[in-house]
């Protein structure tokens, strides 16, 4: 496995981390750009200055240890966190160029352009129809041939139809963990963002199940821009174009994926990745 | 081996105790159901839902009765549900940690666990004395009042226990939060508000001092809402306290019929939790 073999390459004095796209060869198109972005609530700093953009049509993953602000920096790029009071984000996020952490941005339309996948699954308490309908209704009123159609499809694009054609009509509870959280993934993409957010989609799920839903990230690569925060090194290393490493609220290093996992220019992030912390 | 015994013996005692107290305490409860079935039962007849209540001396059931408590019942059922629970998404949903939600909830807790015949006197204050008489208006509003607490309390419960996960994931999705409520809250939560329903409906329905102050009692068949109205409890205060044998066996028929009622409706709720958990 890839991992095991980081090698350390002598490196030039520590230069300051700047963000932005590192691989310069081949400019990719910015679907987001983080922006000197922080986070705190009460009196403690969950993150601190985060920039580096994230690349349209590509996978950009984010390890590092617990409490390290990966999953946090996800909730702030759909505003999710303002569920909380006393939550504050600081910094600019631009989605194609406009800042949606600004006070006059309309959250639905944040949202519906972002989508987000958490780390347990989470059907709604209803059929496996209306779970997908649901995000839908809340921006198309459709008729119901219409309606039907784009369920099927957000459930193909999924990888579940096959799986539930039959029983569209039962909760969506009755699913297995692996099925609910493709149920979660198709409720997702069937609102058409843009973007989807992926917080530990896989960490609740058997192998068999965290395969399913690797091949499915590979797929809905090719359509949209995805943020995958993990626990599990080796998904970041089999699933991702695009690795950040973040330890203690700050960004250690940002790069291509093959780059991190074998020549990760931060001491930090080689002990990270190699298992001697965190 | 010494200390297994110690152990041993302990535990013994520990149950010993816990049995001996288990059966002291379900002593009575089967005492007071046992009276109530060898006295109530022989004292079942049609006439029950028949005939209104009696003077002494003469036949006659407790029909009034029955419609007056079901009246009142269902008319505080019907104002007290929905304020209660929409006072307890209140707290659940929109007053995380501020000071009114701290409030109301402080006066809910001390509401909860208010005397009911200070509700009753309350009532007969603010309603009964305007108004000149008693009535069963009254009476709904005095029972609806004591409904109200149990189902916020009960609301806020369930609701609290509905995971932060899925209200995320519909805000996620661009959900207004009134529609994560009614969607998505209320459903995961719905078995657990309904059984506070049912429970805070039988609550009230043995309730007996706050209606002394409103609803009174009415001998005659009665439907007009604005005059004093017959009820189980009040009837049965009345009966049993009287010297005469036929209104004391009235008195125990209807206690039965009341007790019954609160078994159903426990056992109601109880069956509705368990099918709507197998939904899932």
């Amino acid at each position: 496995m890839s991992v095991s073999l980081a090698m350390r390459t002598p490196m030039p004095p520590e230069e300051p981390v700047e963000s932005g796209p590192v691989a310069v060869d081949n400019p990719l198109p910015v679907k987001v750009q983080i922006k000197n972005v922080g986070f705190r609530y009460g009196k403690f700093e969950a993150l601190k200055g985060v920039s580096l953009p994230l690349y349209d049509r590509r996978v950009t993953a984010f390890i590092g240890p617990s409490g390290c602000g990966k999953s946090t920096l996800l909730r702030i790029l759909n505003r999710i966190y303002e569920l909380y009071p006393g939550h504050v984000a600081t910094g600019e996020v631009l989605v194609d160029g406009q800042n949606i952490l600004s006070p006059g941005m309309d959250l639905n339309v944040v949202r519906a352009k972002i989508g987000m996948v958490f780390q347990k699954p989470t059907p709604f308490p209803m059929s496996i129809h209306d779970n997908i309908a649901f995000g839908i209704r809340l921006y198309e009123r459709l008729p119901k041939s219409e309606l039907d159609d784009r369920v099927e499809s957000a459930l193909r694009r999924a990888a579940l139809w096959d799986e539930v054609r039959d029983k569209l009509r039962q909760s969506g509870l009755s699913l297995s963990g692996g099925q609910q959280q493709r149920l979660c993934i198709a409720r997702a993409i069937a609102v058409q963002p843009e973007i989807l957010l992926l917080d530990e989609p896989a960490s609740a799920l058997d192998p068999i199940s965290t395969q399913r839903i690797e091949e499915l990230i590979a797929e809905l690569k090719s359509d949209y821009c995805i943020a995958i925060v993990t626990h599990n090194m080796q998904q970041a290393a089999r699933s991702s174009d695009h690795t950040a490493f973040m330890y203690l609220g700050e960004l250690v290093e940002f790069d291509e994926t093959e780059r991190i996992f074998t020549v990760p220019r931060e001491k930090r992030t080689e002990d990270y990745i190699t298992g001697r912390f965190g | 081996m010494q200390l297994y015994t110690r152990r041993r013996l302990s535990n013994y005692l520990v149950v010993a105790l816990s049995l001996g107290a288990t059966a002291f305490g379900l002593l009575f409860l089967v005492l007071v159901l046992g009276t109530l079935l060898v006295n109530g039962v022989g004292a079942l007849s049609l006439t029950l839902v028949t005939q209104a209540t009696p003077p002494p001396g003469s036949a006659g059931g407790l029909m009034n009765a029955i419609f007056g408590s079901l009246a009142m019942t269902v008319i505080a059922t019907l104002v007290g549900t929905p304020t209660g629970i929409l006072a307890g998404t209140f707290l659940a949903e929109y007053a995380h940690g501020s000071r009114l939600g701290e409030f109301v909830r402080f006066i809910n807790d001390i509401l909860l666990s208010a005397p009911s015949i200070i509700i009753g006197l309350f009532v007969y204050a603010i309603l009964v004395v305007p108004m000149g008489h008693f009535s069963a208006w009254a009476g709904s509003v005095a029972l609806a009042i004591i409904m109200i607490p149990v189902i916020v309390r009960t609301t806020e419960d369930m609701l609290t226990l509905v995971p932060n996960a899925l209200r995320e994931a519909a805000a996620a999705l661009g959900s207004p939060k009134w529609k994560i409520i009614v969607m998505v809250t209320y459903r995961s939560a719905v078995q657990g508000m309904l059984t506070g329903v049912l429970l805070a409906v039988a609550r009230i329905s043995g309730e007996t001092a706050p209606l002394l102050f409103t609803a009174l009692n009415n001998q005659f068949w009665s439907t007009n809402l604005n005059a004093p109205m017959a009820n189980l409890p009040v009837v049965i205060f009345q009966f049993a306290m009287s010297p005469y044998a036929d209104w004391q066996s009235l008195a125990w028929a209807g206690a039965l019929l009341i007790t019954a009622t609160i078994l159903i409706l426990n056992i109601g709720a109880r069956l509705f939790a368990s099918w709507s958990g197998l939904q899932k």
